[in-house]
């Protein structure tokens, strides 16, 4: 047992901290419906009208989609690439294996600006090819594949392979071992991986940069393009309260069919 | 037979390890481990100074440049210095909080804060950076409550990028809390030792392996940002926006990938200083 003076000061200290995480989302929130243009403090009126604003936003909306269309592609091909990895490094010995370890976790350690700045070289100056929304999934697609590496990775590691080794035992063939035993044990993994991958494509910013070129325009691309516009403020407060609220919808979940949630992000 | 049968398996499971290895190891070789080969290959190209298209071949002109210049050698160390800046915020606010959610709350309100921490994580990146911008502006909520702004530069920049790393910190650092054993904790205290001492003496060799983890996140996403500058710096330039200028405004693909190379190397520096403490187990 720690002594009073220690556990006094740590709540006050943890409640002095969720406020400063806090206090700057809810004002996200609360200009949304500031009537003000400028968002000066105190907010000075109630108003819904911002939001029928950004809902016939046409550029908007044509980002979100193509933030979606990213998102859905990109976590797919990690998906099977990542679960592929994980398999091959927890359940065989080879020669090499701790370096593939460290190979896969690179694209997540190094900046986004280096894994940019190196897409586009490649892209650009060393294929030619064009910038579009197939070089940004390819962005994407290399920085997800480790977020499901790492979640499958880590659940079969705790698994461990006795379960595979007795359904084998009693003469299930590979292919109903995958199907019948590891697969029902990885799904939350697996699931919980897909969610993380796709918000962090979701919300990607310096790798879209360097990977997109000036025609194609994600969610995020177009709220940077937009932020500093003042005639745009009102709707990207809306835009920007809506993506805080949904902020929960991954929380709940990961949180329903991955378990653990301190896990699933760091 | 037997022998046969065996080697047999031995080359099934050989197959299916092809089978599973090749494609993503095709793909992060290729796409990933290629394009860094290509960045480090093309910091020694140059452009044409006329047409601005890249020329292939080799020169060293851009390392001396990156090296020499005093414009990069100022950004570089601005850049590090609030790197270092935010992680030492970022540990200053983490262990309290850590230390409160491992060994003094109670299960359910440890599981609260867990979720507490972690959720600003799924905000946009994007919305929270705008969030500072919103509250350290003029006529903002910090100025109407304290009537006080630091307004938009390094301050703001360093306040910024602490918010949008710190459940970065707290995570590894309460997972390190946790896995202090409550004996320890009271044989110290048994053995005469205050609160105090024992949390210098006990506690924090056991959790700096913790803190070291959630450094390198905080230290080498703060090294490589530069949209969280550019939303609130206002003129503050870190080494991001130098390279980004290069490749986007001055077209010089070649000077930015050697300018790209002083964040990989102080990161992959930083690793290997953090390897030490056995920080890479605890990522």
């Amino acid at each position: 047992m720690l002594p009073d003076s220690i556990r006094r000061l740590t709540r006050a200290w943890t409640v002095l901290v969720i406020i400063f995480l806090y206090a700057p989302l809810l004002l996200v929130v609360v200009n949304a419906f500031n009537s003000s243009k400028t968002f000066a403090f105190p907010p000075s009126g109630f108003t819904l009208r911002w939001w029928s604003d950004a809902w016939s936003s046409s550029g908007m909306w044509r980002a979100l989609g193509n933030s979606v269309v990213v998102g859905l592609c990109a976590t797919a091909i990690a998906l099977v690439l990542g679960t592929m990895a994980a398999f091959a490094v927890q359940r065989h010995r080879f020669f090499g294996r701790q370096a593939i370890s460290f190979l896969v976790v690179l694209p997540i350690t190094l900046p986004g600006i280096v894994t940019g700045i190196a897409l586009n070289a490649t892209f650009t100056s060393a294929l030619g090819a064009t910038l579009g929304l197939a070089t940004v999934i390819i962005g994407h697609a290399t920085f997800c594949m480790v977020i499901v590496f790492n979640n499958a990775q880590a659940r079969l590691r705790r698994l461990g392979p006795r379960l595979e080794d007795a359904s084998a035992d009693l003469g299930a063939s590979n292919w109903q071992t995958f199907r019948f035993v590891t697969f029902p044990m990885m799904r939350g993994a697996i699931v919980a991986g897909a969610i993380l991958a796709f918000a962090l494509s979701f919300d990607e910013i310096v790798v879209t940069t360097f990977t997109s070129g000036p025609t194609v325009q994600t969610l995020p691309i177009w709220i940077f393009g937009n932020l500093f516009r003042p005639n745009q403020a009102p709707v990207i407060n809306v835009v920007a309260a809506t993506l805080t609220l949904v902020a929960v919808i991954p929380v709940w979940l990961s949180q329903r069919f991955g378990g653990d949630p301190a896990t699933t992000r760091a | 037979m037997i022998t046969a049968g065996r080697s047999s398996h031995r080359f099934r499971s050989r197959l299916s390890l092809a089978f599973l290895l090749i494609p993503p190891l095709a793909w992060l070789i290729v796409v990933y481990l290629g394009s860094l080969a290509v960045l480090l290959v093309s910091a020694l190209w140059s452009t044409n100074s006329f047409t601005g298209a890249v020329v292939r071949t080799f020169t060293g002109d851009n390392i001396v440049r990156v090296l020499t210049d005093a414009v990069f050698r100022a950004a570089t160390l601005r850049t590090v210095g609030i790197a270092l800046a935010v992680t030492l915020i970022c540990i200053t606010l983490a262990v309290p909080l850590a230390l409160y959610m491992a060994k003094v709350a109670s299960p359910r309100v440890r599981l609260a804060l867990v979720v507490a921490v972690t959720t600003p994580l799924w905000a946009s990146y994007l919305v929270k950076a705008y969030a500072w911008r919103m509250l350290l502006s003029g006529q903002g909520p910090l100025a109407w409550v304290a009537g006080y702004t630091p307004g938009y530069g390094l301050v703001a920049t360093v306040l910024t990028l602490t918010y949008l790393w710190l459940p970065y910190m707290v995570i590894p650092v309460f997972a390190a809390f946790e896995r202090v054993p409550e004996d320890l904790i009271d044989a110290s205290s048994d053995l005469g030792a205050s609160g105090w001492t024992t949390l210098r003496t006990v506690m924090t060799p056991l959790v700096f392996p913790g803190i070291a983890a959630g450094s390198i996140f905080t230290f080498s996403l703060s090294m490589g940002d530069y949209i969280a500058v550019t939303i609130v710096g206002g003129k503050t330039q870190m080494l991001g926006n130098i390279i980004y200028g290069q490749l986007v405004t001055a077209n010089n693909q070649p000077l930015a990938a050697a300018l790209s190379l002083i964040p990989l190397f102080a990161i992959i520096g930083y690793l290997l200083a953090m390897r030490r403490t056995g920080a890479l187990e605890n990522v």
